[in-house]
């Protein structure tokens, strides 16, 4: 009897063998080909579509762990599925119990040692990339921005170019001869939240007092899309992120404008008036102006962004005009009261903003 | 169908096993010094952090007396149950006495430590991160203390009913494993409060 | 139920009324009894659980959709997770434990049975103090609230100035109570496997569900401590002015989430490895073999333990810590892959050259080897720090998780309550309609979860109540939506044939799967006294020797 469990053991162990030697070749080859670089017009926040370093390292890291992931599934897949249909049981049995087999030490160690090496592997690959970004330090020539996040808009500062902005980030394109990369310090004003554009790179969380830093080098001029992905209350999901990869002439220009204090006009000073009496100036800051609030987005050049409440709603008059009257319409939940103002001031105070470019 | 029976009449091993009460007691400490080691890890993290308010080398005054009390209190516990053990239940309940006596103490002079700290030196777990961290952890310990106590004294009545005799010893070691371990505790509270975070 | 009654001439039996008989199950501290409470148990919260489930994913199934607020919306993937987790998974583990573990290892009860009925209803206790957050959340003169934190509830948002009202509470509260009850569990567990083994039956021959829930009850002990202490730094600071979390104050946000996930990671460790010890008493059976390896699946299951509580920081690797921490998280976290790689290839080598008999709970069985194999490489693809800077916090994870959850270890505990149910009560389940349930279950699971990984990919994270058009989700997010009601359609199949077959199945005999470890020596149900004399055993397998005397398993081990 106990020989007859030896001579089972060493079969099942050739067995295991040969399945292996026929199988692991076919693979490799197999997955090479899932490994194609992805399409991007699957989705404008399409991970596997990186257009800047950070996000394109890590794209390269997520094909060499998909390739061994993707084998190791392959294999285990096919002996688990072989065993299910070889080793039924038969309609017609003898009654007998198989062969009872206990264990074989060459067989754990094998699937023991070959695991391990490939978790090595694993590792020392992931290791390398999160040194090359993590441990990444600004260049001279590196655009700096401070990003701090609320609750449920995100604010932007460049401190060496005296830019205040919020909801849309403008960045220069970055190219291999001429890399100007851009480093974000990540803050926060409330809870936490987290920065995610994924074609331009992993996300970092912005938790308050706790700064973060990562860094950009878009090589493509776009808009890019993403959100805030660390929930931060009741709209965690409306607060979107809009990154616009300019020229380098086009940023630039940008940020000259936004530079500018407001543009002041007469026809709308009716407007700016009960602005400036209303609680409006409590929370946001329009520049040169006696309006100089913080806890909401600054205002300054509203006109020129493309969307309000942080991408939820294109910025067109009546979407405005909706949004000051109430912003639960919009984004129910959302920080910023319903001003309750009457139909003319409401219809002032929204030409008053349109004058914001 | 019939339920077959599995003894097999050749096994004659000999055949013991731990004893369930002391077993169960072990696995209760180690929960207790996993959630003691949060609130140390969080005491630790904080030390040198509080932006406001009175620094623990500015108010807190090591006390050495309640420790010598509360660390006797573990040998005159570890001497009632070995005269337990032996049937001498007098000596048991007296020695028993003492240790809820110590611990009394303890307990005491911590309250006298708190008032002195809140009073005088405006230190409330309000205050600022050391405030907070310290009354929790000193504070949890103390809680722990008292419900030890509590169980002390239940064994004190029970004691003096008449109702404990040798057979309980083991009951009471239990209870006496329950108390080394606070004390333990006892010790790294103070040298992580009173020596490295001063 | 029971198949043995024992007429006595001249003797009536005289019905006994509804009240007693409940005020019996109430007050009852046999393992067996409070195994079953602890089933029902989660069956009930199971369906809550599933209504927020179906709520969540309406809700996701287009764009821009207004199934339910953002507010109500928040509320039910916060109260989904951790019911989920609290209320369904952990007691019904529990419950299986305290129901076989005495059987298995031949003793008469667990160590402490008051212990055992207390923390049952610390238990329960605990999961409707969460539900009546429903109607009690914001006091009795407003409506009511349930927390809306998420169920990992990441300071500072859950302090006082971002959460106001009691919903907060609610969650620390229930899970502080209902943490006693699980620490009261283990330590039973524990001091039941260590100190009431039938003679014969040492620790190398007890089977592998008694020493994974060693293991299990091990970490419980352990992890769950954290999290009761995390609570109550929380509590301090949202009631006595504390600073633990309050980073105006100095305080660090992060620091809960190393508390937090302290438990949190070992948690999932506590749920897998139970369904673990399923697959490894039914998995044998089935295939009429013993288990492969049985010295390597516990020295497994213990590196698995102690490794897990090592590896908690995967879930911060967005968080920015140091390059050096997250190097040394991925490390941890990969190294964890190799034991549990083993335990699958174990199972394997076991169906390698037996007769398998595809069953309900193999079936479930098989199933849940194929899915936890998925769900492991995922977790492998995570563990590469900088792919998860992209997949975390994404609908990648959510799906990653649930295939753990839900396609390892709720499959195996279907596969458990088949395979058990004929010796609970005494009869057969429905084949056919058991059958049914895993076809109608696995399709529903693998439109769900397998489609999920998509739009994590596609750049969606989690717990959002909606997302823009154009973003490439809404066709994989309305594929996702539509498997749950396949997966709901299961499990009423199998709630249907649980009642069926309580009442109208076949008699079932002790033993009616021809399996070998001492429950299935008993009759079934077992009488409350289980044993009339505490067997003695001589190997692992100790019907396997009775049943083949000329070639016991003792002359081989």
């Amino acid at each position: 009897m106990n020989g007859q469990r030896k001579v089972t053991n060493a079969r099942v162990v050739r067995s295991l063998d040969t399945l292996a030697r026929l199988v692991l070749p076919f693979c490799g080859s197999v997955v090479g080909g899932f490994a194609a670089p992805a399409v991007p017009w699957l989705s404008p926040t399409n991970i596997f579509a990186p257009v800047s370093t950070p996000a394109q390292s890590i794209f390269d890291l997520s094909r060499f762990v998909l390739m061994v992931t993707a084998s190791i599934f392959v294999v285990v897949f096919g002996l688990l599925a072989y065993a299910v249909v070889k080793f039924r049981k038969k309609r017609v049995s003898d009654g007998r119990e198989p062969a009872q087999v206990y264990g074989s030490t060459q067989v754990e160690l094998a699937w023991t040692v070959i695991p391990i090496l490939i978790v090595v592997v694993l590792f020392l690959a992931a290791a390398r990339v999160i040194a090359s970004i993590q441990n990444a330090s600004p260049p001279r020539n590196a655009v700096e921005v401070t990003v701090i996040g609320h609750q449920f808009w995100w604010e932007y500062r460049y401190p060496s170019l005296h830019v205040v902005t919020a909801n849309e980030l403008h960045i220069p394109v970055s190219d291999a001869e001429h890399p100007a990369p851009t480093f974000l310090t990540l803050l926060s004003a409330d809870t936490d939240h987290s920065f995610w554009v994924p074609r331009l790179a992993g996300k970092t969380d912005l938790i308050p007092n706790h700064p973060n830093s990562m860094w950009v080098d878009p090589h493509e001029i776009g808009l890019y899309l993403g959100q805030c992905a660390q929930y931060c209350g009741t709209q965690h999901a409306k607060m979107l992120l809009r990154v616009y990869v300019d020229s380098r002439e086009d940023f630039d220009r940008w940020i000259q404008e936004q530079s500018r204090p407001a543009r002041v006009s007469a026809a709308a000073s009716e407007g700016q008036t009960i602005f400036e009496r209303t609680a409006c100036i409590n929370c946001h800051t329009v520049a040169g102006t006696v309006a100089n609030g913080r806890f909401g987005p600054d205002l300054t050049h509203l006109m020129s962004r493309d969307t309000i409440a942080s991408g939820a709603a294109p910025n067109t008059p009546e979407n405005l005009r909706r949004w000051i009257q109430d912003p639960g319409t919009i984004k129910p939940g959302s920080k910023m009261p319903a001003m309750g103002l009457s139909g003319p001031d409401l219809m002032a105070v929204t030409s008053y903003l349109e004058t914001l470019h | 169908m019939s339920a077959p029976s599995v003894t097999m009449p050749e096994a004659d091993i000999r055949w013991s096993l731990p004893a369930r009460g002391p077993a169960g007691m072990y696995c209760l400490i180690a929960a207790e010094a996993a959630i003691f080691t949060i609130f140390v890890v969080a005491y630790i993290f904080y030390i040198g952090k509080s932006v406001s308010g009175p620094q623990p080398h500015d108010v807190l005054r090591v006390p050495v007396f309640l420790t010598i009390c509360l660390l006797s209190s573990s040998l005159t516990i570890h001497f009632a149950v070995k005269l337990l053990s032996k049937g001498r239940v007098i000596s048991f309940a007296l020695w028993w006495l003492l240790t809820v006596t110590l611990g009394a103490v303890f307990l005491a002079g911590t309250v006298r430590e708190w008032r002195h700290l809140i009073h005088d030196e405006g230190l409330t777990i309000q205050t600022n991160l050391f405030g907070t961290t310290y009354y929790s952890l000193v504070g949890l310990h103390a809680f722990h203390v008292t419900v030890g106590l509590l169980a002390l004294v239940t064994v004190l009545i029970f004691t003096l009913l008449g109702n404990v005799r040798r057979e309980h010893t083991q009951r009471a070691e239990v209870l006496s494993m329950y108390w080394h371990f606070v004390d333990v505790v006892w010790v790294v509270v103070f040298i992580v409060v009173y020596v490295v975070g001063r | 139920m029971s198949t043995q009654s024992i007429a006595w001439a001249k003797t009536e039996v005289s019905r006994r009324p509804l009240v007693e008989k409940l005020h019996e199950w109430v007050t009852t501290v046999d393992h067996k009894r409070l195994g079953i409470l602890y089933i029902l148990y989660a069956l009930l919260f199971l369906a809550f659980g599933g209504v927020e489930a179906t709520i969540i994913r309406i809700q996701l199934i287009r764009p821009h959709n207004s199934f339910v607020s953002p507010q109500v919306f928040n509320r039910m993937f916060t109260m989904h997770g951790t019911t989920m987790i609290f209320f369904v998974a952990m007691p019904i583990l529990f419950g299986f434990a305290n129901y076989l573990i005495p059987l298995m290892i031949g003793a008469r009860d667990m160590a402490f049975p008051r212990l055992n009925a207390f923390s049952f209803w610390m238990t329960a206790f605990g999961g409707f103090l969460l539900y009546f957050s429903f109607v009690g959340g914001d006091g009795l003169y407003g409506a009511g609230n349930a927390p809306d934190v998420g169920w990992f509830a990441y300071a500072p948002l859950t302090s006082q100035t971002f959460s106001r009202g009691h919903s907060t509470d609610f969650w620390i509260l229930s899970l502080l109570v209902s943490g006693f009850g699980s620490i009261g569990t283990a330590i039973n567990i524990i001091a039941t496997i260590l100190c009431m083994r039938c003679k014969g039956m040492t620790l190398g021959k007890m089977p592998l569900l008694a020493w994974l829930n060693l293991v299990m009850a091990g970490l419980v002990v352990l992890a769950v401590s954290p999290l009761t202490a995390a609570q109550l730094m929380l509590l301090v600071d949202r009631y006595l002015g504390g600073h633990f979390f309050d980073t105006q104050a100095g305080g660090s946000a992060v620091i809960w989430m190393h508390f937090f996930w302290i438990f949190g990671h070992p948690e999932v460790y506590v749920l897998v490895i139970p369904a673990f010890a399923f697959a490894s008493e039914i998995i044998p059976v089935f295939s009429r073999k013993a288990i492969f390896g049985y010295p390597v699946m516990v020295a497994a299951t213990i590196c698995i333990g102690f490794i897990g509580m090592s590896v908690w920081a995967h879930h911060m690797f967005t968080v920015g810590m140091s390059s050096a921490a997250n190097t040394f998280f991925v490390l941890s976290t990969m190294a964890i892959a190799v034991p549990t790689g083993i335990k699958i290839f174990n199972w394997l080598a076991t169906m390698w050259g037996g007769q398998i008999d595809f069953k309900t709970p193999m079936l479930f069985c098989a199933a849940f080897l194929f899915q936890f194999l998925v769900a492991g490489l995922t977790g492998v693809m995570m563990s590469a720090a900088p792919f998860d800077w992209q997949l975390g916090n994404s609908y990648f994870v959510v799906a990653h998780f649930h295939y753990v959850i839900l396609g390892g270890i709720f499959f195996t505990l279907f596969a458990a309550f088949y395979y058990w149910f004929p010796k609970m009560s005494g009869r057969m389940y429905n084949e056919t309609l058991g059958k049914l349930h895993f076809w109608l279950f696995l399709i529903g699971f693998h439109l769900t979860f397998d489609f999920m990984h998509i739009p994590g990919i596609l750049g969606m994270p989690r717990r959002i109540y909606t997302y823009e058009p154009g973003r490439g989700w809404d066709i994989w997010n309305l594929i996702v939506t539509v498997g749950v009601f396949f997966q709901a359609a299961g499990v009423l199949v199998f709630i249907g044939n649980l009642l069926w077959s309580y009442w109208r199945g076949k008699v079932a005999g002790s033993d009616p799967w021809d399996a070998w470890t001492l429950e299935w020596s008993t009759p079934s149900p077992p009488p409350t006294y289980n044993f009339a004399t505490i067997p003695e055993v001589k190997s692992r397998r100790p019907l396997w020797d009775l049943k083949h005397p000329e070639d016991p398993d003792w002359q081989y081990e």
